[in-house]
């Protein structure tokens, strides 16, 4: 759409057929239950049930077996021709006539998928509110690794407490300031490369000519990645914002291909080996941090909370209100005098440095490889802060938590290679029926709810696209 | 052999690669100029026409030995259009799914950029699991003999052909854009949508139309780099990223612009390749695309959908 | 009747622009619609052309309800809208612009083409240039040129007379009248009272999205709350 965008038009009629419960700013309308089957019969409904059908055969592909280039079709054709596929269609027709049919079910379901139209400030007090809940939860996060395997708690700190971090940190990107980053991961590397260059004569070829312990590495690594964050965003943030998304794309695949291949610097795939463990040495305290994953886990978790509380102070504040004057209305926030550019950059560089820190603590477990930096990585974290709801802190963490605990409790039923295979579906799933996450921040949500209203924006990217008409 | 010796051969070669990209390039470009969006999942739809035009061509490839004549062609004119079917089938969907119920809601901006990187993640990985993970080679279609040289480079049958058949898309495009009624009225959207209405024009219809035009080019010139390269998986990613530099390069939303951004880019890549090294190509490029957003963003030749038209 | 509103109600998000507006447009007259700055009158207009959605109400042309007609469907119906403005196609040129207007038939293209430039000989000087160059002027006409390139039935112009210089809005008043003399009726909005009661039959006057007076031209120049508020004219006693 070209000129300025009015604030505040209302929903355009739509040039083909309203679905119900959809259209319309009103809320979801509460649709007349057909209990007559020649409801059935119409088109609509028709329709309804061939893409269900539809949805039906690609999620027997995906989750069927595997093929290869020379019988490119018969992985295809051997999930749909399997037994396995009535059971597919079986829940595409119950899911049909259940959306057809179920009157009360149906009203429960369009309010299901279609939250943001809810009232704005509708009744919902689960997030942040109660202390009693928040250290509840904070007890359960302190208990439950106790009783898992060690597997699971190596997991929990690799998988869940590492991405909890870096989630946090794309989030106050993707969520506080309304920008992508695509590359993140690149800055989490830069953390990792810049430990082992520091803490060690042996990890890499290229080290520093002294050795530091890990912990003053810290500060260094949440320095460096906030100068990449700061050198790639101050070209790129001035530009329309999809740009942004682009330009962090193909760093965080050149800092991987870097990674992977300067073998003379890096050491190449083969990884760096023998970063030594975090430790304190401190006021007659010495204390190392080994093999064993729980103390990791604390560890992770005292600077998950703090990092929590950190930003939840930032986004109370003067400069947490200006990004949300900012992914409201870029220009009014701009002509009241709020430096648009310094803030994005202030939001890319403060996510680069969360991501670089997290980089420290993953690379003194002793060994990484450039395969935990790879662009999957980074759209897997994008996934998470999706899944949870952007800008809110407790859903990431939760984010981290369902989406690596589904990736570790179905380890061995899909091949790690085909978890993103979910991880898109989740992604698109979610823009479609849930863009404001699963633990959705208030004032993202309200804000989401808002645009599509027509007033204001939700993002710092700009008008919406054509056809989109406000 | 120094840089000058080797100037022709890299040219032609720039050429061949750079046609291809602009091939690609114009799907970022026209989806651009009518919804003002960068399609991060084109990329996808370009490999995904490129495995549909290489095993159309495979399964009819005769047994033993390269065909020549008639069957040479007929096999290549089968891959282009099964690969462009396919990129436009890919296209479709993809529009289909993850744009058209957000532009229903009337979604902000992000949610089109994350909606687009999960179906692109979706679609890199369930053809990984389908196809396979390792990379896929089109056997020959044609004896790849040299056909001229040109100064002292060799002219092969294949760039030829990549060359010609990039071409005649190129301008088959500009010709649709320009002189169409359908070119008018994705013109007309690209420039203010809501007159274009008021002038009759059904918008849904020409967003979708661009779609489907731009997967349509995208697969036959995923078929065309299978050809030169192989096909894979994860294909689309380079040649996409290179291919939205070559759009933003030109102008993006600019037809014309991401014609002569795509050869250019392919020159300046296949001179830098060799005068640096292979491996850095593309490095070459993405610094090309933050050269550009530096100095000037609007592109070489300005950024309206049919202002070049 | 050609076009009618019924008690519509059009709202941006929580805020309502028009509330229970009716108004009729008949065969062949000039009806205007005046009204200060946000009083809902391009909501109407856009609202007529399908742009925007009534949350109540009902629009009806040739007594069919428009409820179910895509808004890029009803130029083919013989509704044309020089939207405010103008919003020419800025990178097209002249003649694109006008060929836009025949977008969705194209069997009359060169006699309208003709008929257009006879109307406005200034834009046949200028066919090939791009339009976003023209003058406010030029491009003002290049839109309601376009707009008749459909051959319709009922004109929506949206304050054509908007930013131009005195001498460009009498032009372009004559040749509103002259496009009604070949019985076309023009819903014309704006914010110069006088002119637009001078060529219309009827009027109506809105404040905040609703009708507050209506009627022929002359009753609406002789009302002393129009010539107050939209004329300018002193009314205060004098002692």
């Amino acid at each position: 759409m070209t000129g300025p965008n009015v604030p505040g038009q209302p929903a355009p009629r739509s040039s083909t057929s309203t679905r119900e419960g959809r259209e319309g700013p009103g809320g979801p309308r509460r649709v007349r239950p057909s209990w007559h089957p020649a409801g059935l019969r119409s088109p609509a409904r028709l329709r309804q049930l061939g893409v269900l059908v539809l949805l039906g055969l690609l999620a027997a592909v995906v989750t069927g077996p595997t093929g290869n280039s020379d019988h490119p079709l018969r992985a295809a054709w051997d999930s749909i021709a399997d037994p396995r596929i009535v059971l597919f269609l079986v829940i595409a027709v119950v899911l049909w006539l259940i959306v057809a049919l179920g009157g009360q079910l149906r009203t429960l379901a369009v309010r299901w998928t279609t939250p943001v139209r809810e009232p704005v400030g509708a009744a919902y007090g689960r997030r942040g509110g109660p202390i009693a809940l928040n250290l509840a939860l904070l007890a359960v996060a302190i208990i439950a690794p106790m009783l898992f395997s060690t597997a699971a708690q190596q997991w929990m700190v690799d998988g869940v407490g590492i991405y909890a971090l870096l989630a946090l940190g794309l989030n106050v990107v993707v969520g506080y300031a309304g920008l992508l980053d695509l590359g993140y991961i690149a800055f989490f590397a830069i953390g990792a490369y810049t430990t082992a260059y520091f803490t060690s004569q042996t990890a890499m070829p290229w080290h520093a000519p002294f050795t530091l312990n890990p912990f003053f590495v810290f500060p260094i690594a949440l320095l460096l990645a906030a100068l990449a964050g700061v050198v790639l965003g101050a070209p790129t943030l001035r530009l329309r914002g999809d740009y942004l998304a682009i330009v962090t794309l193909g760093f965080g695949e050149i800092i991987h291909l870097l990674a992977n291949n300067a073998d003379g610097v890096t050491n190449g795939a083969r990884g760096a080996f023998g970063v030594p463990h975090l430790s304190i040495h401190l006021l007659g305290i010495d204390y190392t941090w080994g093999i064993d994953p729980l103390p990791y886990y604390y560890l992770l978790l005292a600077i998950i909370v703090i990092v929590m509380i950190a930003f939840g102070r930032l986004e109370r504040s003067r400069i947490g209100r200006s990004w949300a004057a900012i992914r409201e209305d870029e220009i009014a926030a701009e002509a009241t005098g709020v430096a648009t550019l310094r803030l994005k950059l202030l939001a890319f560089a403060i996510g680069a440095s969360v991501s670089g820190f997290a980089g420290v603590l993953f690379a003194s477990k002793q060994f990484f490889n450039p395969q935990s930096f790879s662009l999957q990585a980074s759209f897997f974290i994008v996934a998470v802060v999706i899944f949870g709801g952007m800008g809110s802190r407790l859903g990431v963490v939760v984010g981290a938590v369902v989406l690596q605990g589904l990736t570790f409790y179905l380890r061995d039923l899909v091949a790690p290679a085909d978890r993103y295979i979910y991880f898109g579906a989740v992604i698109v799933t979610m823009m479609i029926f849930r863009p404001q996450g699963l633990v959705p921040s208030r004032r993202r949500r309200r804000e989401i709810e808002l645009s599509e209203a027509g007033v204001g924006a939700a993002d710092a990217l700009g008008a919406a696209p054509t056809g989109a008409r406000p | 052999m120094g840089f000058f010796d080797q100037f022709w051969q890299l040219t032609i070669d720039g050429l061949m690669v750079g046609s291809l990209y602009a091939v690609i390039a114009l799907g970022y470009t026209l989806v651009y100029g009518v919804l003002q969006l960068i399609n991060f999942a084109h990329s996808e739809v370009f490999m995904l026409g490129s495995f549909g035009g290489l095993f159309a061509a495979r399964a009819l490839l005769p047994d033993g030995g390269v065909p020549g004549g008639f069957q040479s062609v007929y096999l290549v004119a089968v891959g282009l259009a099964v690969g462009a079917l396919c990129g436009a089938l890919a296209a479709f969907t993809l529009e289909r799914v993850a744009y058209r119920p957000l532009r229903r809601r009337s979604a902000p901006r992000l949610a089109y950029l994350i909606s687009a990187i999960g179906a692109s993640l979706f679609a890199v990985n369930l053809a990984g699991k389908e196809f396979g993970r390792q990379n896929v080679d089109l056997p020959d279609l044609f004896h790849n003999d040299t056909v001229f040289t040109l100064f002292g480079a060799d002219v092969s049958t294949q760039s030829l052909v990549i060359f010609a058949v990039a071409i005649a898309m190129l301008v088959g495009l500009d010709r649709l854009v320009a002189g169409t009624r359908l070119g008018q009225g994705i013109r007309a959207v690209a420039q203010d949508a809501d007159t274009a209405v008021l002038m009759g024009v059904n918008v849904e219809r020409i967003i979708i139309v661009t779609f489907v035009v731009g997967g349509l080019l995208a697969g036959a010139g995923g078929f065309l780099y299978a050809m030169t390269f192989n096909a894979s998986y994860s294909m689309g990613f380079v040649p996409g990223v290179k291919a939205f530099t070559a759009a933003v390069l030109g102008g993006i939303g600019n037809v014309r612009g991401a014609m002569l951004g795509g050869l250019l880019l392919g020159l300046v890549e296949s001179y830098g390749g060799y005068l640096f090294q292979a491996s850095y190509k593309d490095v070459i490029a993405f610094l090309v695309l933050v050269a550009i957003l530096m100095i000037r963003p609007s592109g070489l030749l300005g950024e309206r959908l049919g202002r070049a038209a | 009747m050609l076009l009618s509103l019924t008690d519509v109600e059009v709202a941006y998000g929580a805020v309502t622009a028009l509330r229970g507006l009716s108004l009729e447009v008949d065969e062949g007259e000039i009806v205007t619609l005046l009204g200060a700055n946000g009083a809902g009158k391009t909501t109407t207009l856009r609202t007529i052309s399908g742009l925007l959605r009534p949350r109540a109400g009902e629009l009806r042309l040739d007594g069919r309800p428009l409820s179910t007609i895509p808004a890029h469907d009803l130029v083919a119906l013989g509704v044309s809208h020089v939207p405010e403005g103008r919003r020419v196609f800025p990178s097209m040129s002249v003649r694109e612009n006008l060929l836009m207007g025949a977008y969705r038939d194209r069997r009359h293209t060169r006699e309208d083409l003709d008929r257009v430039f006879a109307l406005f000989p200034r834009l046949s000087e200028r066919i090939g240039q791009v339009s976003g160059t023209l003058s406010g002027g030029e491009q003002q006409m290049l839109a309601i040129g376009r707009a008749l390139m459909s051959r319709p039935r009922l004109v929506l112009l949206d304050e054509p007379s908007m930013g131009l210089a005195p001498m460009v809005v009498q032009t372009i008043f004559e040749v509103i009248a002259e496009i009604n003399r070949d019985g076309v009726a023009v819903l014309l909005v704006e914010q110069n009272a006088a002119s637009a009661l001078r060529i219309a039959g009827r009027g109506y006057v809105l404040e905040t999205g609703e009708v507050v007076l209506s009627g022929t031209s002359a009753s609406l120049l002789s009302d002393d709350r129009v010539r107050q508020a939209y004329l300018g004219e002193d009314l205060t006693p004098t002692p």
